[in-house]
């Protein structure tokens, strides 16, 4: 029996399935320690379980799917607009050096300027609604990508460049075949910074800015009427959302840019 | 002269894949050998190129047959790739002039192959994408294009999997695609920057043998930039020796050695006379001051 162990270990897919799951176990087992052998107060800190099982209860009567499919959709329409607006003006600007470099300041300043403390001026600008939390999350999100399409065009290959240009593509065709495809990696990896910036955003607006709903503004009622199980749980569930986002880039990236790395 | 030569040149670039595969007739080596007995030149007039203070060319004049296979070798820096970039086309010069048989760069069909092909060929797409790609920058319809990649793979007898991506295949089949992509427009000169040093020993041997078949059998004007001495010997025609800068020509040294040149000719008498006394003109050109 202690022979046959390690001999299960040794298959890799059982393997690596144990690996991913130590993590989450060892966490749970932790909080569950902190919990009963009361380490840390228990009026801060609800059991793992309980909050587990509550968590269940709020998805299956629909209350946190509402919320979180809220969020979601704020994030996603920010990420959409910074694309649609980020790409075509990052290639602009990356299309010629001097141009970049005369916008480079400006693009930088506000890239680390912090989006929420431009809250007030987005308040001012576009109400108290859903426009406002969007319109932030879309400008912080816009920069990033900006800034980053515009670094994998200026970083394009001069080889592939010169290689088409001595088949004697246009400046145009140059662009479209070559400029655009060297650029897609750095783009994802703006879109995924974009899109944990826009989460970010978007969250912090729905726990401030007057929102009826949203994964923010649930962790703060949460808070608020003491619902520990339930602050704790949103909380999870918010960082769910933001791993699954970034996996789902992840693998879409993988897809699309399938020569990335190699 | 010059007259005659246009209308030829624009007829293959229009007819696309029907033009093209006639390199393949024996009527079209007359056709080449009369074209060398009228002897085109590739003329170089008055090159300058420097880059910084460093002057590179100043007053650089060339004259090269074309039809034939030429090497260039020189001391390192003495801007062996600064010049095929600058007659191709690619890099632009200071001053000066070069012209293909009385034609501009622009009016004369070039092909380049770079010597890191991993960053020249384009990932995104399959290869034989890749190798389809100057034809559609051309406007070769589809039909077209399939019948002369056709025809090109079947010339050189490839047996690479085309379909993969160029990242999954190795250094010699990814650069032998790149040369591929630049034999497919069927172009008047064939610019080779180092093509085969990235590659193991192995396979640059062997690549050297798939280049001199290319050569043999399509007997396009080809510059070679080498930075091996044996290569450029080995392969060439002619082996245009270079100083240092500011660049002039040291020697063309003729390599009148038969076909093919396998690697037992590396051993051959002849070729290590031919190989010292050019290895001789470039020491005395690296010590001279």
């Amino acid at each position: 029996m202690s022979a046959a162990i390690p001999q299960i270990l040794k298959q890799p897919r059982l393997r690596r399935a144990l690996e991913l799951t130590l993590g989450p176990a060892l966490l749970i087992l932790v909080w569950w320690i902190a919990f009963a052998g009361e380490l840390v107060n228990k009026d801060l800190l609800p059991s793992p379980f309980a909050t587990i099982a509550d968590t269940a209860v709020a998805i299956a009567n629909g209350e946190m799917i509402h919320d979180f499919i809220q969020t979601l959709i704020r994030v996603g329409y920010s990420i959409a607009i910074a694309t649609v607006l980020g790409v075509p003006m990052g290639i602009a600007l990356g299309a010629k050096d001097s141009v970049y470099r005369s916008l480079e300041f400006v693009i930088d300043f506000f890239r680390s300027t912090p989006a929420t403390a431009m809250f007030p001026l987005f308040l001012l600008l576009f109400g108290l609604g859903d426009v406002a939390k969007i319109a932030i999350a879309a400008f912080a999100a816009w920069l990033v990508i900006v800034f980053n399409v515009a670094y994998g065009v200026m970083n394009a290959r001069q080889t592939r460049i010169l290689a088409a240009k001595s088949m004697g593509a246009s400046n145009m065709r140059i662009f479209r075949d070559v400029i655009f495809f060297e650029t897609l990696p750095q783009t994802f990896v703006g879109l995924r910074n974009a899109v944990s910036i826009a989460l970010v955003v978007i969250i912090v607006a729905e726990m401030f800015i007057g929102a009826v709903d949203g994964m923010g503004h649930r962790i703060i009622d949460a808070q608020i009427s003491y619902q520990l199980t339930d602050m704790y749980g949103s909380i999870l569930a918010a960082g769910g959302m933001g791993y699954g986002l970034n996996l789902a880039l992840l693998i879409v990236e993988k897809t699309i840019v399938h020569w990335s790395g190699k | 002269m010059n007259s005659n030569v246009a209308p030829i040149a624009t007829g293959e670039l229009e007819d696309g894949g029907a033009g093209m595969s006639r390199s393949s007739e024996p009527e079209n080596t007359t056709l080449k050998d009369e074209a060398r007995s009228r002897q085109k030149m590739i003329s170089i007039r008055g090159l300058k190129k420097s880059f910084g203070d460093a002057v590179v060319y100043d007053g650089f004049d060339l004259d090269l047959p074309q039809g034939q296979f030429i090497s260039v070798f020189g001391p390192n820096g003495c801007g062996k790739s600064t010049l095929i970039n600058m007659i191709s086309g690619l890099m632009p010069m200071d001053a000066g002039e070069v012209l293909y048989d009385g034609q501009t760069i622009n009016e004369t069909k070039i092909s380049y192959v770079f010597q890191n092909y991993r960053e020249a060929l384009f990932p995104w797409l399959r290869s034989i994408d890749n190798i389809h790609y100057p034809l559609k920058v051309m406007g070769v319809p589809k039909k077209k294009r399939d019948e002369r990649v056709e025809q090109l793979l079947a010339d050189f007898e490839v047996k690479i999997d085309l379909n993969a991506y160029p990242y999954t295949l190795s250094g010699g089949q990814q650069q032998t695609v790149s040369i591929l992509r630049a034999l497919v427009t069927d172009p008047e000169v064939l610019f080779l920057d180092e093509p085969f040093s990235a590659l193991d020993f192995e396979m640059t041997l062997f690549m050297r043998e798939q280049i001199q078949k290319i050569y043999l059998k399509t007997k396009t004007t080809t510059l070679l930039v080498s930075h091996d001495l044996e290569e450029a010997v080995q392969l060439a025609e002619k082996v245009l020796l270079l100083t240092r800068r500011p660049t002039q020509v040291a020697e063309i040294v003729d390599v009148d050695l038969d076909w093919p040149r396998t690697t037992q000719i590396t051993t051959d008498t002849r070729f290590v006379d031919l190989k010292r006394h050019c290895l001789d003109v470039f020491w005395r050109e690296v010590k001279a001051t």
